[in-house]
């Protein structure tokens, strides 16, 4: 029998778990062909507010990448819109040509809204509705400027916190008299703006936008009582309309949205539809978790049980903007025979309304404090009557419901089975449970990949970790992500993403945001959260030393017996007679018992008296040398053979390119040390292959290597690229560089951060994504204007962290 | 009385400001190497400099709360108490310090 032809317009998130449910059941019922107009598959489109604002990457949001369409034999047509559908000769007519179908699914999303302003296509007007207009609006991020964001709904607002996070000015202008008025009462309308003016948002609710002005580009904006708001960019986030042109000008039966039935079939009875293009019993629908119903029930008709049908039910909202709790569900206006339960706590921010009608919830809404909103909802839904004693406590939520309070982990177990965790995908508490159980899942990972619960906007990791306690018990704990220190539950990647997403610019504002548990933290805790506000904010956060170990410190290692070494740099591996008679004079006159080649191709000298350490330095800089950082957690050594210019193999100049390197890097702090070496010629007499970046001249260029290792661990590097020319070669390895130290953990090598994140991970920012790479050397470099002064001068001209070195004395 | 004979005991070892907040000195007094510390909140503490383990240098360790974690191997000495923290064994010598106008002043044992 041959496979029924199934056609797909359109590989949004509707289309993209509507393949996946149908894939899983029957992997080789039809040939699937998968129509998108954006240039590429499905993705989660509800995280693209993250990636505005920098805490993810696009790739992090990508749900079917080039692979899955590959293993499950997905014919993808991405970049091409589908022109019309010829429903008598059962084809559809795309861009680049025809193909016919069996059966055809149109889930081609909706559109925003853009409403016809005097210059509204102007450029630098932008919609947010796809991949393309988040990077338009990233590009033309300019940190200082202004931003218009028109309409304070849900996305005007997430477009507006992403934009401000990126440093602009932002200003929102907003029709109706109080923000996102369809999922907020006017107090928690009033909470929201407060606390978002608070960030440094200019919020003009009850403004009316009359044209878009500028000459070629957006200048600004003009409202209806003649004010002026000059801007470099203008989002307009007013509403979306289903996208039913294909449909309609097929024939099909459309409203608002196209018409289908509850097994999602339109007027055509090959012919369906799933996603925010649907209307169904007069509803359109604009959020993912009904969106995902749908495609269930159709992906099971396909299977051939028609047993479900899709129904209406209410949907929850949550904004996306970090550090802001708000929670809304149901119908909380007010009106006749219906109460209402609120409670404030001013000092708090926290609001809380529920309105009850006929003695059932039917609506809430949460500002500040969300954790009942589950809870809330479920009852909602549920629709039981809600008895005189419950509703006394009712307002306080679920802890209270029993009379006494509950830690957050009863409050899991007391939810009944079928009570939903995951409101975007639909999945309930028992679900969930039997995951765990019977796949035997470990973490979150796990039960996210199994059950779909907290992958889409992942407010509900919180709920799906309590069950993952709850059903392992201890056995979760070892899995759990590994905290920083004691100090605080968070581990480093959620500090990493925080610092940037906070924008916490300090150690004690990062402890106080991010609730560490002693006062000052301890001394696992502070150097790393000084190396990553370094790293993060450079030029801008001043380094705090008493959050350095020693060594780095005082610019010195300090010995077992107290004493220090002195490791100057020997700029790839490369001194001279004026160097050595310096150091020699300087052994002399400081009576500096050792004197050693280290491993690294340079001089230590070996116990030092910490107060003769400036006196050192100072002969030292006199002569030319610099501190070699051999105590840092940044660059140490660069190692190099004698290449071209001495060695009868050598194919570039592997000496010129070590220190061309080394005087690039130097100074730079990373997440834990780095090394580098550059052979010659594949003989590798430098040692290449296990450093943290290494290099490997070839007739033909460089090959380039990363993530090596001699250590406690010895490790092979990989190679991450080869290429022609020695800029490339600089550009490539400092683009590396920056990565890790964007990304790495504190103490994390560079080996274990290629692991843990993976080699093509690696690959496809740095050599796969030309631009990537270029921003990527463009951050090293800015950093780079602020790590590239000499510590040793800092401090033997006296300039800086005297105390360290001298000794009090006891006054008479 | 013999407050006077106790005032004796105190010698002026620094400004308070000489001190460095979370950071340390170090000072010779009676033939021994005495740390000073000033943490967080300004408090200050004089103990033996010597850790208890292997003679690391205390007062070139990392000072947090009311403690400093050793630079050789991390221990990390109370500096009220003198004694190291958690599963650690060890116990350094604590002075009384007091704070005099402006002045740091140390109690030794006559
Ligand atoms: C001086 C030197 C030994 C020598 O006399 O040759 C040395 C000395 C120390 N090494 Fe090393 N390492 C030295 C080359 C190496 C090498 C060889 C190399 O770089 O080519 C390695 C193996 C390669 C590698 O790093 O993968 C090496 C692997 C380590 C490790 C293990 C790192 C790991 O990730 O497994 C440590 C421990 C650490 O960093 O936590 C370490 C730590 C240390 C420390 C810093 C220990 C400490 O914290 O006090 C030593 C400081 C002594 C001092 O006061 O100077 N040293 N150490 C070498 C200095 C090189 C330089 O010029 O900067
Ligand atoms: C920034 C942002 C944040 C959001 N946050 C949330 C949230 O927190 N929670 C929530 O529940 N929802 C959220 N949403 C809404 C959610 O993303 C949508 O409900 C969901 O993506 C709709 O899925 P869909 O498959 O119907 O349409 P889409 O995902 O829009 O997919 C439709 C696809 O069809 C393609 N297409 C259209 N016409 C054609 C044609 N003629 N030929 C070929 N291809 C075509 C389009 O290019 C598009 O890729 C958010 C949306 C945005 C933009
Ligand atoms: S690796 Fe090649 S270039 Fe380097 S010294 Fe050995 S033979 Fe010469
Ligand atoms: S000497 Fe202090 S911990 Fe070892």
């Amino acid at each position: 029998m041959s496979r029924q032809k199934l056609v797909i317009i359109g590989a949004g998130m509707a289309a993209g778990r509507f393949l996946e449910n149908l894939l899983e059941a029957r992997p080789d019922a039809y040939e699937v062909t998968l129509f998108n107009a954006e240039p590429r598959g499905t993705y989660n489109r509800i995280m693209l507010s993250p990636v505005l604002s920098g805490e993810k990457s696009y790739q992090e949001i990508v749900t079917h990448d080039d692979d899955w369409y590959a293993t499950n034999k997905v014919t993808c047509r991405f970049g091409e819109r589908v022109a019309s559908i010829d429903r008598d000769r059962k084809v559809v007519v795309g861009e680049k040509g025809e193909v016919a179908y069996d059966r055809l699914v149109i889930a081609t999303g909706s559109s925003p809204f853009i409403i016809p302003l005097p210059g509204h296509d102007l450029p630098g007007v932008l919609a947010y509705r796809d991949a393309d207009d988040t990077d338009r609006m990233i590009e033309g991020c300019k940190p200082g400027e202004r931003a218009i964001v028109i309409g304070g709904g849900l996305l005007g607002l997430e477009a507006a916190a992403g934009l401000r996070m990126r440093g602009m000015e932002v200003t929102v202008l907003h029709l109706p008299t109080t923000l996102m008025e369809r999922q907020l009462d006017p107090s928690a309308g009033y909470l929201l703006e407060k606390e978002l003016s608070g960030r440094g948002l200019d919020i003009r609710a009850g403004s009316n936008t009359k044209e878009i002005y500028g000459n070629g580009k957006v200048e600004g904006v003009r409202l209806d009582d003649g004010s002026d708001i000059p801007a470099s960019m203008v989002v307009m986030a007013v509403g979306i309309r289903p996208s039913v042109a294909v449909a309609k000008e097929a024939g099909l039966e459309v409203n608002r949205g196209i018409i289908v039935d509850g097994m999602m079939r339109t007027s055509d009875p090959s012919i369906y539809s799933v996603g925010e293009c649907v209307e169904f019993e007069g509803n359109c629908y604009g959020l993912v978790a009904p969106l995902f119903d749908q495609a269930r029930i159709l992906a099971q008709s396909f299977c051939g049980d028609d047993c479900a049908a899709f129904v209406h039910t209410e949907t929850a909202t949550k904004l996306k903007v970090t550090g802001v709790d708000l929670f809304s569900a149901g119908d909380f206006a007010e009106g006749e025979g219906r109460e209402e339960i609120v409670f404030r706590d001013a000092q708090r921010g926290v609001y809380k309304r529920l309105v009850l009608q006929d003695d059932r919830l039917i609506g809430a809404v949460l500002y500040g404090e969300t954790a009942d909103g589950a809870w809330f909802f479920q009852k909602i839904k549920e629709g039981d009557p809600i008895s005189p004693d419950e509703r006394e406590t009712l307002i306080f939520g679920q802890s209270f419901a029993g009379g006494t309070p509950m830690d957050p982990m009863e409050a899991v177990a007391a939810l009944p089975d079928d009570a939903e965790i995951c409101g975007c995908n639909g999945v309930s508490k028992g679900s969930v449970v039997n995951a765990i159980r019977q796949r035997d899942l470990k973490d979150v990972n796990g039960v996210r990949s199994c059950t779909k619960a907290s992958s889409s906007c992942g407010t509900c990791t919180g709920l799906v970790e309590q069950l993952l306690a709850m059903t392992l018990g201890d056995a979760f704990e070892a899995n759990a992500v590994e905290p920083l220190c004691g100090c605080t539950d968070l581990g480093h990647s959620d500090v990493r993403r925080l610092i940037v997403a906070q924008e916490l610019r300090s150690i004690p504002a990062v402890m106080q945001e991010l609730g560490w548990k002693t006062s000052c933290g301890c001394a696992k805790c502070r150097p790393a959260l000084n190396y990553y506000l370094i790293a993060t904010w450079p030029g801008d956060y001043k380094d705090d030393s008493q959050s350095r170990f020693i060594n780095e410190r005082v610019h010195a290692n300090i010995q077992k017996d107290g004493t220090y070494s002195v490791v100057p740099r020997a700029w790839g591996g490369v001194t001279n007679a004026s160097e050595l008679r310096a150091i020699a004079d300087v052994v002399d006159k400081y009576e500096i018992p050792l004197v050693k080649y280290t491993g690294g191709q340079r001089i230590d000298l070996l116990g030092v008296k910490k107060d003769d350490l400036p006196g050192v330095w100072a002969e030292l800089n006199a002569a030319g040398m610099v501190s070699g950082h051999a105590y840092a957690k940044g660059l140490r050594t660069v190692k190099t053979c004698v290449g071209t210019d001495w060695c009868r193999f050598g194919t570039q100049d592997s000496t010129g390119l070590g220190i061309k390197l080394e005087k690039l890097m130097w100074g730079s702090w990373s997440p834990a040390k780095v090394k580098l070496a550059v052979s010659g010629c594949p003989r590798n007499c430098a040692e290449a292959t296990c450093k943290d970046i290494g290099v490997i001249c070839v007739d033909s260029g460089y090959e380039l290597h990363y993530a090596g290792a001699a250590g406690m661990h010895i490790q092979g590097t990989q190679v991450f690229a080869k290429v022609a020319t020695e800029e490339e070669a600089i550009e490539y390895s400092a683009a590396l560089l920056q990565a890790y130290r964007e990304q790495g953990f504190y103490l994390e090598r560079i080996y274990k951060w290629s692991a843990r994140i993976g080699h093509d991970k690696v690959v496809a920012q740095i050599v796969d994504n030309p631009e990537n790479r270029k921003a990527l050397y463009e951050r090293f470099l800015y950093s780079q204007k602020f790590s590239q002064s000499d510590p040793w001068a800092e401090r033997a001209t006296g300039g800086v962290a005297q105390h360290e070195f001298k000794v009090l004395e006891p006054a008479e | 009385m013999n407050s006077i004979a106790k005032i004796a005991e105190w010698t002026d070892i620094c400004a308070v400001d000489d001190v460095p907040l979370r950071g340390a000195r170090r000072v010779r007094l009676a033939g021994m190497e005495v740390g000073v510390f000033r943490n967080a909140s300004g408090r200050v503490f004089a103990i033996d400099n010597q850790c208890p383990h292997k003679q690391g240098p205390l007062s070139e360790g990392i000072v947090h709360d009311t403690s400093v974690t050793c630079p050789l191997h991390s221990l990390v000495i109370d500096l009220e108490t003198g004694k190291a923290r958690g599963e650690d064994e060890g116990c350094v010598k604590t002075f009384e310090v007091a704070l005099q106008s402006g002045r740091v002043l140390i109690k030794m044992e006559a």
